[in-house]
């Protein structure tokens, strides 16, 4: 049985407790997209501000949320700063992977990103590994399914804000 | 005949015997951190638990009495016919209601509301027309508002409320000039706030308003006489009085449910039809289309039994007891880290806790609680308007009931100490 400390890692705590890239950024030029999880009520708020190469120079988390939902937002913030958005949404792949999310959404954006959708599972966990870091210790919350929303709040919100800077493209 | 619960004088509650009937609470639950512990049920106000009795009403139509209501000749088909009409008879004089007619059974609270406003509320609001609500209302007296007021665009209004979640009705006369409905909560579901409901109808009434009462949270807890009140329309939830899930209850006044359009239409709510249209049948057939939740009316009937015998006045004093005693000790345990949202007297409150604990998330929290078998809600409770006033996305709200005592409340207590500690900076 899954206790606590599956969920909690101390990772988790310290991303919860001292949030990286917290605050906001102006729109325009950066873009903005606020995030709902309509079971508990939380809010969160992505900004994303890319270059001409569509590299993310700036990203702020603003909003509120709980300690799964916060410490994700934090993680993903440093994850995918600095990558292209092609980077960051194989990086947001492999962490939907982790989250078991591939074969049945529960992550109800109804858009998973359109590549490698084919990916065996046990490749997309292997290529997990290599790529998210930090983000491992959020495997955990796969125990607790409830919370699997809570961690992939902010993603799905990265995930819009990133179809809107295509779209505007 | 149900069996009844044999508490000798409605004066205290024996919540030992109380918590014998309720089969749910007899195991000891393997919580989530694998150690059996007696479950600590702390979400009431969301839904209830059920006695034996409930259970026993509800099986017995299944088992000996049980085929489609009304209609039928068969003797199957008339006992189940007693069964639900019987569970309406109980319901009317449990709330005091002049006949048993008025009762119109719906889904829940929410099919109840939806049906004021879908039937009266269609029928009767149109541009430069107002409809008042108040800021601590439930979503399900706020989006049926809404969703009309999209469609005949009437106006919506806000009483407001203070920090300690009590309506300021300083202005309520100038909020309800040109208002042809008023309607709001008895008892919140987030802070417990009791609303002054026989005053807020003399004063919808005044302006020539009428009143609808969302009882949701005051039918379960408190003694409720909708005659006394002289409201309008009240509505409320079977699942959240001991009863079945799949029925509620929408009261209104004969005359008005008479002039009504019918809600649904369907089978069970019409006189006659024709090619050329339809007649709806009298009430309370012509708000129930289709087929009604038979075994749950018996069950309804059962749980307001069961309540009665142990007498409202003696729920309610159980309740303002309990709600005194976590209350103290809980700020006794958790000091200036923790806010409970609403009034701060117990007994200008029903049984409902809703707490922000220092900075730790109510998700949190409600996650270290189950590893104690204790169940509580976290979130924004169906009430966001009211959240967001007071400034929190979400609150851990305990909300107790006749099953409930201080070794409950302890157990809380203990659980939310060790969650401070442990999500401590």
């Amino acid at each position: 049985m899954a206790g606590l400390e599956d969920l909690y890692r101390e990772i988790i705590l310290d991303h919860y407790r001292s949030p990286r890239n917290k605050g906001e950024l102006e729109t325009p030029p950066a873009h903005k997209v606020e995030g709902f999880n309509p079971l508990c009520g939380d809010e969160i708020v992505v900004y994303v501000q890319t270059d001409d190469d569509e590299r993310i120079v700036d990203i702020k988390i603003g909003g509120q949320g709980c300690s799964i939902s916060q410490s994700s937002a934090s993680m993903m913030s440093g994850a995918v700063k600095g990558k292209t958005i092609a980077e960051a949404r194989e990086v947001m792949f492999a962490f939907k992977g982790m989250m078991n999310l591939h074969e049945t959404s529960i992550g109800g954006d109804g858009s998973e990103s359109d590549q490698s959708e084919s990916s065996e599972p046990a490749e997309t966990i292997a290529t997990a590994k290599l790529k998210l870091g930090d983000l491992e210790a959020l495997k955990g919350v796969v125990k607790f399914p409830v919370r699997i929303k809570c961690a992939t709040l902010s993603w799905n919100t990265l995930d819009q804000v990133f179809d809107e800077i295509q779209a505007a493209d | 005949m149900t069996d009844l619960p044999t508490t000798d004088l409605p004066k205290t509650l024996d919540v030992a015997k109380i918590r014998a009937d309720f089969p749910i609470l007899q195991p000891l639950q393997t919580a989530s951190d694998g150690i059996e512990r007696r479950l600590v049920f702390l979400d009431s106000a969301a839904s209830s638990q059920h006695p034996t009795q409930v259970l026993d009403a509800m099986n017995k139509v299944y088992e000996t009495g049980y085929a489609n209501v009304h209609r039928g000749v068969y003797q199957l088909a008339e006992r189940a016919t007693n069964a639900y009409e019987s569970g309406r008879t109980k319901i009317a004089n449990f709330i005091g209601a002049p006949e048993a007619a008025e009762v119109i059974f719906t889904k829940n609270a929410t099919e109840a509301i939806n049906l004021v406003a879908g039937s009266w509320g269609r029928a009767n609001l149109g541009p430069g027309d107002a409809v008042l609500i108040t800021m601590l209302e439930h979503h399900a007296n706020i989006v049926p508002w809404q969703m009309l007021a999209e469609e005949k665009g009437f106006e919506i209004r806000w009483v407001p409320v203070n920090e300690s979640g009590e309506l300021i009705l300083t202005d309520l006369d100038r909020l309800l000039d040109g208002v042809k409905l008023f309607s709001f909560t008895a008892m919140s579901n987030v802070t417990g706030t009791l609303t002054p409901v026989r005053q807020l109808v003399d004063a919808a009434h005044a302006k020539g308003a009428l009143a609808c009462v969302d009882a949701c949270q005051a039918v379960p807890h408190l003694p409720v006489n909708v005659t006394e009140w002289d409201a309008d329309f009240v509505a409320f939830s079977g699942h959240k009085m001991l009863g079945p899930t799949g029925i509620g209850v929408l009261w209104a006044r004969r005359e008005l449910l008479e002039a009504m359009p019918p809600f649904l239409g369907g089978g069970g709510m019409i006189l006659n039809v024709t090619t050329d249209g339809f007649i709806p049948d009298g009430i309370p057939g012509k708000f129930e289309a289709g087929t009604p939740p038979i075994a749950e009316a018996a069950g309804l009937g059962a749980a307001v039994d069961y309540l009665s015998a142990l007498g409202m006045d003696a729920i309610r004093q159980h309740e303002i007891e309990l709600t005194a005693y976590a209350m103290r000790s809980l700020t006794e345990a958790l000091g200036e880290g923790l806010t409970i949202h609403g009034p701060s007297e117990p007994a200008a409150r029903g049984g409902v806790l809703s707490l922000t604990l220092d900075d730790v998330h109510a998700h949190d929290i409600s996650q270290v609680l189950d590893e104690k078998a204790v169940c509580i809600r976290p979130g924004h409770h169906c009430a966001k308007p009211l959240m967001r006033q007071f400034g929190v996305s979400a609150t851990a709200r305990a909300s107790l009931y006749i099953y409930n005592d201080r070794d409950d409340v302890d157990a809380l207590t203990e659980a939310l100490v060790s969650a401070r500690d442990f999500f401590a900076l």
